[in-house]
């Protein structure tokens, strides 16, 4: 019984591990997939959605309601960031990285401005369950749960609808999607406004267990960027599995020896992985397949 | 007084087509500038003077990212882990060894020697896995995120090395300034004007330096490489191998800037390797004309006065400024607004020529 036990907990462990890399990297993952270009600015768009979230949930609505709000709160203002500073850029991709790093350093300093060093979060719904000696959070595994339908939610839109696949046409060949009467410009801005979306998803979802800070971003910035890195440009042949491994090791690392041990062995693994697969799990995936 | 000849070979070896300003026009600029910086200690209050000495020390990681970002078209967003490793190196060996016998040169050494090493052993493994550009940058920002979060932790007694405890997220301090040891008495550069005057020749030497490097055959394939990697490599360059010794040179400047700050206020923070202090060099680097070294250098020297300033007035709204600066600096003059001017100011000279 007691092994039974352990294993649930390392269980338990891992897919809180893996729910937070896939939450926190879908968004950035979307819109470098598609669009080639790193959004610095997405630990902002985290934050919005946590802060619209938790002021939704404080005027008592249900919580449910207020993610959906954080949500599309980010998916606005991402919109309209695509629109005013990375339309003019699409040229030059690397200039992208460095004006969405000043609109992060902006977003940063003007909620601490307006809103004050921290904001009262709504504490974390739905009680906790025991199995064996430990207590476990129910509400976590409800995120593991959105999680995965999240990525269900994303391959169906990306495969099922329209927009996903005219998305994806203008993806691999911009020119040509043009020239079929495809409105790129709508698509990207579309994309850009999804991938915000996702970061204010993740943003709403994990705000009910975390202190709101102005730079509470950064915090899901690392796990973000290295479930990019190993993931590569792919999110359902690159995201989900660069999760699952990295999850892995953040999992076995956080419980032998601490949270910060699983961020660095994480970070160390990323750093050895791109040595190896430089275009990571999906790019060595797709040659082999090309 | 130097033949014509031999004059003309000096200024080969610091003139170049990839350093922008030269001609005598440039170099009796610099000269009064020059001067300048030298007489200015003879004019202002020593106290001011050695508080000044810190605009300084950030130039060396600046002129290190201007190598790496804008000659070499490598995006590096972690040098204020080199900044940070190399602070925190320079304290412990400091408070480990004392200040006596000059052993406050041999730990700035040393420490700008970890942090190269570290430079090294990280850039082998994105340099020889041919990471392209975006993910460089993320990767070399998720490592600082990464040590500034490690260094934060370190409160308590268990994490010290030696004598020097590290002291998590309050950071590390009392570790005795550079020290030279000279006839009838050592020489403790506290902030004053003996501070003043060895950084600033440090600046020129390293200005100069790296002018030399820049134009050298080194410094004509980091550009090659830059503009088009597969070409360079065709033309047979180990491209990997120019990227990593770039990369080390540029991290050891920023090593040097670390160690300078470190000795100068007697502190160090895990926050100097933060995701703020992060974007800092990049805004600096980015404003002035990251392709030019003295651009870079002007740029950088203004917009720390600009935050300085601005900190000093209204602390809050310092860093909504820097954001703007960048976001409109690579909307509206993408290769840097000290070039876009000078191109500006050239372009209207040759236009009254052309009308004369």
């Amino acid at each position: 019984m007691e092994f039974l036990y352990a294993i649930f907990s390392f269980l338990y462990q891992f897919g809180d591990a893996f729910a937070f890399l896939v939450l926190s990297a879908c968004g950035l993952a979307v819109i470098f997939g598609m669009m080639g270009v790193i959004n610095l600015a997405h630990g902002e768009f985290i934050l919005c959605g946590a802060y619209v979230s938790t002021s939704v949930a404080h005027m008592g609505l249900p919580l449910p309601v207020a993610i959906a709000a954080g949500s599309l709160a980010a998916g606005i203002a991402g919109m309209i960031v695509e629109l005013v500073v990375i339309r003019p850029l699409y040229k030059r991709p690397l200039d992208t990285i460095v004006a969405t790093w000043g609109i992060s350093m902006i977003v940063t300093q003007g909620t601490l401005i307006v809103l004050g060093t921290t904001m009262a979060g709504s504490g974390t719904p739905l009680g906790s369950f025991v199995v064996g000696d430990y207590s476990y959070s129910t509400y976590r595994v409800v995120l593991m749960g959105m999680a995965l339908a999240t990525l269900a939610a994303l391959w169906l839109m990306f495969t099922k609808t329209r927009f996903g696949i005219l998305a994806r046409a203008t993806i691999q060949v911009p020119h040509v999607a043009e020239a079929l009467g495809v409105n790129t410009n709508l698509v990207y801005s579309l994309t850009f406004g999804l991938g915000a979306a996702l970061a204010g998803l993740a943003g709403g979802l994990y705000a009910p267990t975390m202190t709101l800070v102005p730079t509470m971003g950064a915090a899901f910035m690392v796990e973000a960027f290295v479930t990019v890195v190993v993931g590569g440009a792919d999110i359902f042949l690159g995201t989900a599995p660069a999760a699952v491994v990295l999850g892995l090791i953040k999992a076995t690392l956080t419980s032998w020896q601490g949270q910060l041990a699983g961020q660095i062995g994480m970070l160390i693994a990323v750093i050895i992985v791109i040595r190896i697969l430089p275009r990571g799990i999906s790019g060595k995936i797709l040659k082999e397949r090309a | 007084m130097l033949d014509s000849s031999r004059r003309a070979s000096i200024l080969r070896l610091v003139e170049g087509p990839q350093t922008m300003g030269r001609g005598p026009g440039f170099w009796t600029g610099f000269g009064l500038v020059l001067l300048g910086a030298i007489a200015y200690p003879f004019f202002a209050d020593s106290y001011d003077v050695g508080n000044n000495v810190y605009f300084f020390n950030w130039l060396f990681m600046a002129m290190g990212l201007s190598l790496i970002w804008g000659y070499g078209g490598a995006l590096s967003f972690g040098q204020t882990a080199f900044f940070g490793v190399a602070g925190y190196s320079y304290g412990v060996l400091t408070i480990n060894l004392g200040d006596a016998y000059g052993l406050t040169l041999l730990s700035l050494v040393l420490a700008v020697g970890i942090s190269a090493l570290f430079a090294a052993i990280l850039g082998y493994f994105l340099f020889f896995g041919r990471i392209s550009g975006v993910f460089l940058g993320i990767v070399t920002l998720s490592v600082t995120l990464v040590l500034e979060r490690f260094m934060a932790q370190t409160a308590g007694p268990q994490w010290a090395i030696g004598a020097a405890r590290l002291n998590g997220f309050n950071g590390m301090g009392a570790m005795p300034s550079l020290t030279i040891p000279w006839f009838g008495g050592d020489i403790t550069l506290y902030p004053d004007v003996a501070l003043y005057y060895v950084t600033l020749a440090l600046l020129v030497v390293v200005y100069l330096g790296l002018r030399i490097l820049v134009n050298s055959r080194f410094g004509n394939v980091i550009v090659a490489i830059r503009e088009n990697p597969m070409r360079a490599e065709m033309l047979g360059y180990d491209i990997r191998k120019y990227q990593l010794a770039t990369f080390v040179i540029g991290s050891a400047l920023a090593g040097l800037s670390g160690v300078l700050y470190t000795s100068w206020g007697n502190y160090i923070t895990p926050a100097s390797m933060g995701m703020t202090a992060a974007s800092l060099p990049i805004v600096w680097v980015a404003v002035g004309g990251r392709t030019d070294l003295t651009t870079t250098m002007i740029g950088t020297l203004a917009v720390l006065v600009i935050f300085q300033s601005l900190t000093i007035h209204g602390s809050q709204y310092a860093l909504i400024v820097m954001g703007a600066l960048l976001v409109i600096t690579v909307l509206v003059a993408p290769k840097g607004i000290v070039i876009a001017l000078v191109d500006l100011f050239r372009r209207r000279r040759s236009r009254q020529e052309g009308g004369a």
